[in-house]
């Protein structure tokens, strides 16, 4: 067949356009951005071209901060809604009643809106004068006394954070990992128990290894997710992170960018690169080592 | 005989994990309905938070179109849905289209490029866009929240691997019979990858309802706020603060519609995600 | 319509760098006569699809002319030859139903040959009588047996009335015994419509049971054209003698000498006229007869009995292959522990081919 290249670029032009403007120049510009000193975004003037940028974003204490609780919820979150999926969907592939309205109840929070479920969690959550919340009396009926959690200790802060984080990337998970576990080829497992196998034996020595790539994708994917937190920090605690201490580094990059500390595109370009550059490595090491690691690929 | 006892133990087990697991997933959907039709004077009254209402009402709802413009946020985010969503289809699938049954110079070169635009993320670029629209002067307008989300290169991908798996002599058998690319495309590619479109729908509308970022940079004219921009101003400024019920209301209003999708499309929508989508 | 490819040579460039063009088609002429059923044979990877998708416009040719009747259609596309193809998966479109697949070609015409509704429906619906399935239009193509979607693929090449019929491997995909009936259906249809058809298959004696030409080649290469019977009578070469017949021909070396045919030391044929030289000697299955006062000895391996004719399995030190298969009246007998069996040959099922050069002597 012959060529059509004309016809082929008209077919690309929209994407072309909208990926070059919004996407392609942006990358450019932000790098641009990040090593302009002093950017005035009203008179477009910058005193010079150099470093300052990252090292004012570096000593910001709210940076800091915002870096702080970032690894925290990365920390905290990956590794135990990893986990925790699993075991969930390990349950789900081990009976037959009931298992589609499981599967539909627990993908739930993955078409809710993030902000407004978040002001369901801040109630539950929350202490006010008026009452000290669901959470709360669960606490008091185990004997503990009552805490705020949104706005009382760092540690609380950060429980419903973690918690709230792992609510919403729980359905996206166990949906990957239950269809993982249908799609292995069911004669590995009665072979297995032909041989006699435990069920222990057969997890780590079957199941595990087959959908240990599964596993990774998700792992990676839950860093990725994770250094982005943002919105449902916003849905907990409100717009004013910094106040509340939770602030995230994309959560910064938006508030220099716009928001109470208002419009210093380069120090939002200099964090954000510092981002891409935590995420990117980060990345880079999960799939070094689920190169050595992943077993059946 | 133990070991059946033990087997059907482990069984009882399983279930009362997972029934704890859908215990903690649906208890805040039925915590703010429950909220929602408690009567603002009940719901102060109650120190110790009950379970149920004896009293329910729907007052909360009328006060929450009422109060705040929850109407317009609604209007908004289907505008900024429609919008979106049938733009982006515009633009993808003709470009799908050009990477998997048109022949041209460059196409593995520009394929690659496009590929590698996917790991960028796009806290990355959002700052310029920002400073783009600024200059656009196109802040608390649709163009403005809807030009920057046209594109996803991912969808790009999956629509064209899909129309790859169209064989070929498909193909062949329309071009002897004098069928034009784009018909074609419309009479034949489509329909056949129609699961494909669907889920690509679906996600992008999920996307466009819930996001937040994005149009909270670009609005600050509530006659523009999509829904998570209203509740957020609901939550800072609207009710009083102190009216729970009437915000989970709100809550309840907004949440409606995508579970109903949900309900609806339910196997469409798992399967879609499944394939290969990220939150957002 | 008749169809005259001259000098036909498609080269295809190379998948790995340093390599050759890959020739698929070489240097083809021939002349295809109006409204005959034709056969395009050859093992796997011959060159027969490119032809077909050459003369369909598919794929441009890299030299020389393709003409139907007289008119010289090789610049043109493939929707304005006028030619109708059928697919070996079918390729129906799958969300189509029955109807719409054979309309599809329809509603592409443009200008003064548009349809109105009914015109394209009735069209249809007499497609589909002609073809046996107008009571499956409303069904969709997955809905159906693979000999049912073939005869709609048949039916949606046929619609538009096409100046050609192409198909590809059009019973490849269906079970044998739908095979062979619908080969027939195929001839059949072919009678009726009177379109100059042109098949592709890489089995032997579907392409003979229903071609009145049939084309053998091989490499991108024709080795062979002409009537079934005259082909298989009278093959050009050691490779179209081996390609046709089942059970295969057998091949011996062998010797000319003194005007005689040797296969080792016996002298199995008279052959007055020619010189003395090597050859390879073919014998038909069908050109043995069992005859103890015989020239040509076998060691006995088993006897296979089928009936109305009887394969007798033997070998000799000469043959090429694993053994030689002979067919013969099932009124011969055989002792159980027979250790011989001698032969005597029809002279014209033997043909004799050149050592080095395979051309038939």
């Amino acid at each position: 067949m012959k060529k059509n290249n004309l016809k082929a670029w008209l077919y690309l032009l929209p994407a072309i356009l909208f990926l070059g403007v919004f996407m392609v120049y942006p990358l450019i510009d932000v790098c641009v951005y990040s090593v302009e000193e002093n950017y005035n975004f009203a008179s477009q003037s910058f005193t010079g071209v150099g470093l300052g940028n990252f090292r004012y974003v570096l000593s910001d204490p709210y940076f800091v901060q915002a870096l702080k609780n970032t690894f925290i919820i990365v920390a905290i979150t990956v590794p135990l809604s990893t986990g925790f999926a699993l075991l969930i969907s390990l349950g789900l592939s081990s009976i037959k009643p009931l298992r589609n309205a499981f599967q539909t109840i627990y993908f739930l929070p993955y078409v809710t809106n993030t902000l407004a479920v978040g002001l369901v969690f801040m109630i539950l959550f929350k202490k006010t004068a008026y009452t000290d919340g669901m959470v709360n009396l669960l606490i008091n009926k185990f004997g503990g006394s009552s805490v705020d959690f949104i706005e009382g200790p760092y540690w609380a802060k950060m429980f419903v954070m973690c918690f709230y984080t792992i609510w919403v990337v729980m359905p996206f998970k166990i949906l990957i990992l239950t269809s993982a576990l249908a799609s292995v080829n069911q004669d590995y497992y009665k072979a297995a128990k032909v041989d006699g196998a435990t069920s222990g034996r057969i997890f780590r020595k079957i199941t595990l290894p087959m959908i240990s790539p599964t596993v990774f994708y998700l792992v990676i994917t839950g860093f990725i997710g994770a250094f982005k937190a943002y919105s449902d920090e916003v849905a907990l605690f409100g717009t004013n992170l910094n106040a509340a201490g939770m602030n995230t580094i994309v959560g910064y990059v938006y508030d220099m960018l716009y928001g109470d500390s208002g419009g210093y595109p380069s120090y939002a370009a200099a964090a954000a690169l510092i981002l891409f550059a935590i995420v990117f490595t980060i990345t880079y090491i999960n799939l070094t080592f689920s190169k050595n690691k992943v077993q059946y690929m | 005989m133990i070991e059946k006892k033990s087997a059907s133990l482990s069984r009882v087990l399983i279930y009362v994990f997972l029934v704890i697991w859908a215990v903690i997933v649906l208890f805040p959907f039925y915590w703010m309905v429950l909220t929602s039709v408690k009567s603002f004077a009940s719901y102060n009254s109650e120190y110790i938070p009950r379970f149920f209402t004896t009293e329910p009402t729907l007052q909360n709802y009328a006060d929450a179109f009422t109060t705040v413009p929850l109407g317009r946020y609604f209007l908004n985010t289907l505008i900024f849905t429609v919008a979106t969503t049938g733009l982006m289809m515009l633009v993808i699938v003709p470009a799908s289209f050009a990477f998997a049954r048109l022949e041209f110079r460059g196409r593995n070169l520009v394929f690659a490029l496009f590929l590698s635009l996917m790991m960028i993320p796009t806290e990355l670029v959002i700052i310029t866009n920002y400073v783009t629209i600024v200059n656009w002067n196109l802040r608390n307008t649709y163009l403005g929240l809807i030009l920057p989300s046209v594109t996803s290169v991912f969808y790009i991908y999956l629509l064209k691997e899909n129309f790859e798996a169209i064989p070929d002599e498909l193909y062949q058998a329309a071009k002897v019979d004098g069928t034009s690319d784009l018909k074609y495309l419309v009479k034949v590619m489509i329909p056949i990858c129609q699961p494909t479109v669907v889920t690509i729908i679906i996600l992008k509308v999920i996307e466009c309802w819930n996001s937040y970022v994005w149009p909270r940079l670009i609005t600050y004219d509530a006659n523009y706020y999509l829904v998570s921009n209203g509740i957020q101003e609901i939550r800072e400024n609207g009710f009083g603060r102190e009216n729970t019920p009437a915000m989970m209301a709100a809550v309840v209003v907004i949440s409606v519609p995508l579970i109903v999708l949900f309900l609806i499309f339910r196997k469409k929508i798992m399967a879609g995600v499944s394939r290969g989508g990220t939150k957002g | 319509m008749k169809i005259v490819l001259k000098n036909l040579t498609k080269r295809f460039p190379s998948r790995n760098k340093k390599g050759q063009d890959v020739i698929a088609v070489n240097n083809f002429n021939f002349e295809i006569p109006d409204g005959q059923l034709i056969g395009l044979l050859g093992p796997s990877g011959c060159g027969k699809s490119t032809t077909l998708n050459l003369i369909s416009g598919l794929e441009t040719p890299t030299e020389g002319r393709i003409f139907f009747g007289e008119e010289d259609v090789t610049e043109l596309p493939p929707e304005e030859r006028g030619v109708g193809l059928v697919f070996q998966n079918y390729a129906l479109y799958p969300h189509l139903t029955v109807e719409e697949n054979i309309i599809f070609p329809l509603q592409n015409l443009k200008g003064d040959k548009k349809m109105s509704r009914e015109v394209m429906h009735q069209k249809a619906v007499e497609t589909a009588k002609l073809v046996q399935i107008d009571g499956l239009m409303d069904r969709k193509p997955k809905e159906l047996s693979g000999g049912q979607q073939q005869r709609v693929a048949i039916a949606r090449a046929l619609v538009k009335i096409p100046r050609v019929l192409l198909l590809d491997e059009p019973l490849s995909n269906l079970d044998a015994r739908l095979r062979l009936q619908t080969r027939e259906e195929l001839r059949r249809i072919q009678r009726d419509t009177g379109v100059t058809t042109i098949f592709v298959t890489h089995d032997q004696e579907e392409a003979m049971s229903i071609s009145d030409l049939i084309i053998v080649m091989k490499d991108g290469v024709v080795h062979q054209i002409g009537k079934p019977q005259e082909v298989y009578d009278n093959p050009a070469n050691l490779f179209v003698a081996q390609f046709l017949g089942t059970p295969q021909i057998n091949v011996f070396s062998g010797w000319i000498r003194d005007g005689k045919l040797y296969i080792g030391d016996e002298a199995v044929l008279e052959l007055p006229e020619h010189e003395d030289r090597e050859v390879w000697a073919g014998i038909r299955p069908e050109g043995f007869i069992p005859d103890e006062n015989g020239p040509f000895t076998c060691n006995m391996e088993r006897v296979e009995v089928m009936g109305r004719d009887v394969s007798v399995v033997s070998n000799h030190p000469q043959m090429t292959g694993r053994c030689i298969r002979s067919i013969v009246s099932s009124e011969n007998r055989f002792e159980p522990d027979q250790k011989k069996v001698r032969f005597s040959l029809k002279p014209y099922k033997v043909f004799l081919f050149d050592r080095e050069s395979e051309e038939r002597v």
